[in-house]
């Protein structure tokens, strides 16, 4: 007699930038079982053509981020058993960005971003000068080394409502990178990341709800580092003025 | 849709606000004490010039505030931008000051 194996339902939003519609798929539950696990049960044994991201499956790379009943989640570290409601889970793209086809998303909006917000290094020396040495207790490094570890997921960025009502707003972690460089002794662009997060998008249009920081699986808080952008562009609007 | 400027300039708004709502609430749970007639309250304004600066510049505090509050609401809510978000940033604060500058004159000038 072939024993009997408990399912549970999950629904699968698919489809391209025109138009989607939600599928509905029946998957055997298993011990330690992750979302990934289960979009991947569903291409291998269901339908191959449903198209998703991923790559590590250990949360190193970032690329598996999807919204899971309604939360933007790494879904190589979520265990479907601690998400289960009723007995359902519900898979969709990445919110906030804008679909290729099923749970694959157009990342190129969040990278645009991180580059109009000065997030990438402007060095202070070339390769031909010796390596600065920068302690770890320098205060301006423990705050840059808050939010270091930042693998641009995007999942904060999903979370965030200012976004989605603000298209034009950099997001959290966007501007946790420009506040990380901010704060590192090597960035040599201190006024050009004030003025990028200064602009219209910038760093004043977000009302610290905090769902960023709540979301991050790695427990950064961009949510803060957005806080001493605000701090930091006023002060010096202050000393521009003074 | 908010830039450092407008940040600023609504943060300042904001700080100087407090004092005057704190102000204007006890003025009125004092004066109100024991019962107050219209008359009485027109008699203490009419050519305060006192009553007229701190509510002149209350007036000017609000409509700036509020009119970058709605600016931001607008373009959040109805994705608003461009000359039509300058436009109603610009129409909110000039109709709140021009309704509170009315009524802050019409208190304090006394009939006419
Ligand atoms: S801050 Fe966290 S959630 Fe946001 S992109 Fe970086 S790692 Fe992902
Ligand atoms: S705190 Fe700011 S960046 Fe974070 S989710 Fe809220 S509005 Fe977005
Ligand atoms: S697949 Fe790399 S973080 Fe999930």
């Amino acid at each position: 007699m072939p024993s009997i194996t408990r399912t549970f339902t999950t629904t699968v939003r698919r489809g391209r930038p025109d138009g989607h519609f939600n599928e509905t798929f029946e998957v055997p539950a298993r011990e330690s079982q992750t979302v990934l696990d289960v979009v991947s049960w569903i291409q291998q044994n269901i339908d191959p053509t449903l198209s998703y991201r991923f790559s590590c499956r250990v949360g190193m790379c970032g690329s598996c981020a999807m919204m899971v009943n309604g939360m933007p989640r790494w879904t190589c570290r979520t265990q479907v058993k601690k998400v289960l409601r009723n007995d359902r889970l519900e898979v969709a793209p990445l919110r906030n960005l804008p679909v290729i086809k099923d749970l694959a998303v157009d990342m190129d909006p969040f990278f645009e971003k991180w580059i109009e917000a000065e997030g990438f290094h402007h060095p202070s020396r070339s390769r031909e000068d010796p390596i600065e040495p920068v302690s770890p207790e320098n205060p301006g490094r423990v705050v840059a080394d808050a939010g270091i570890e930042c693998i641009n997921c995007s999942v904060c960025y999903a979370a965030c409502d200012t976004v989605t009502g603000n298209r034009d707003f950099l997001g959290p972690a966007a501007l946790q990178r420009a506040w990380t460089l901010l704060n590192d002794v090597r960035d040599a662009a201190r006024p050009s990341i004030l003025e990028a997060v200064s602009r219209s998008g910038g760093c004043h249009n977000c009302h610290s709800i905090a769902s960023c920081t709540a979301s991050c699986p790695i427990g950064l808080d961009p949510m803060a580092a957005i806080a001493g952008l605000k701090r930091e562009t006023a002060l010096s609007c202050f000393r521009k003025s003074g | 849709m908010l830039d450092l400027r407008l940040y600023v300039l609504q943060r300042i708004s904001a700080l100087v606000m407090v004092p005057f709502v704190l102000v204007h609430l006890g003025v009125i749970i004092v004066s109100a004490q024991g019962g107050l007639s219209a008359t009485e309250i027109l008699s203490r304004t009419q050519g305060s010039a006192m009553w007229f600066l701190f509510y002149s510049g209350f007036v000017v505090a609000v409509s700036i505030h509020a009119a970058i509050g709605v600016r931001v609401i607008a373009h959040e809510w109805s994705g608003l931008r461009g000359g039509a978000l300058l436009l109603l940033t610009w129409t909110t604060g000039a109709c709140l000051l021009g309704l509170g500058g009315w009524a802050v004159l019409a208190v304090t000038l006394g009939p006419s």
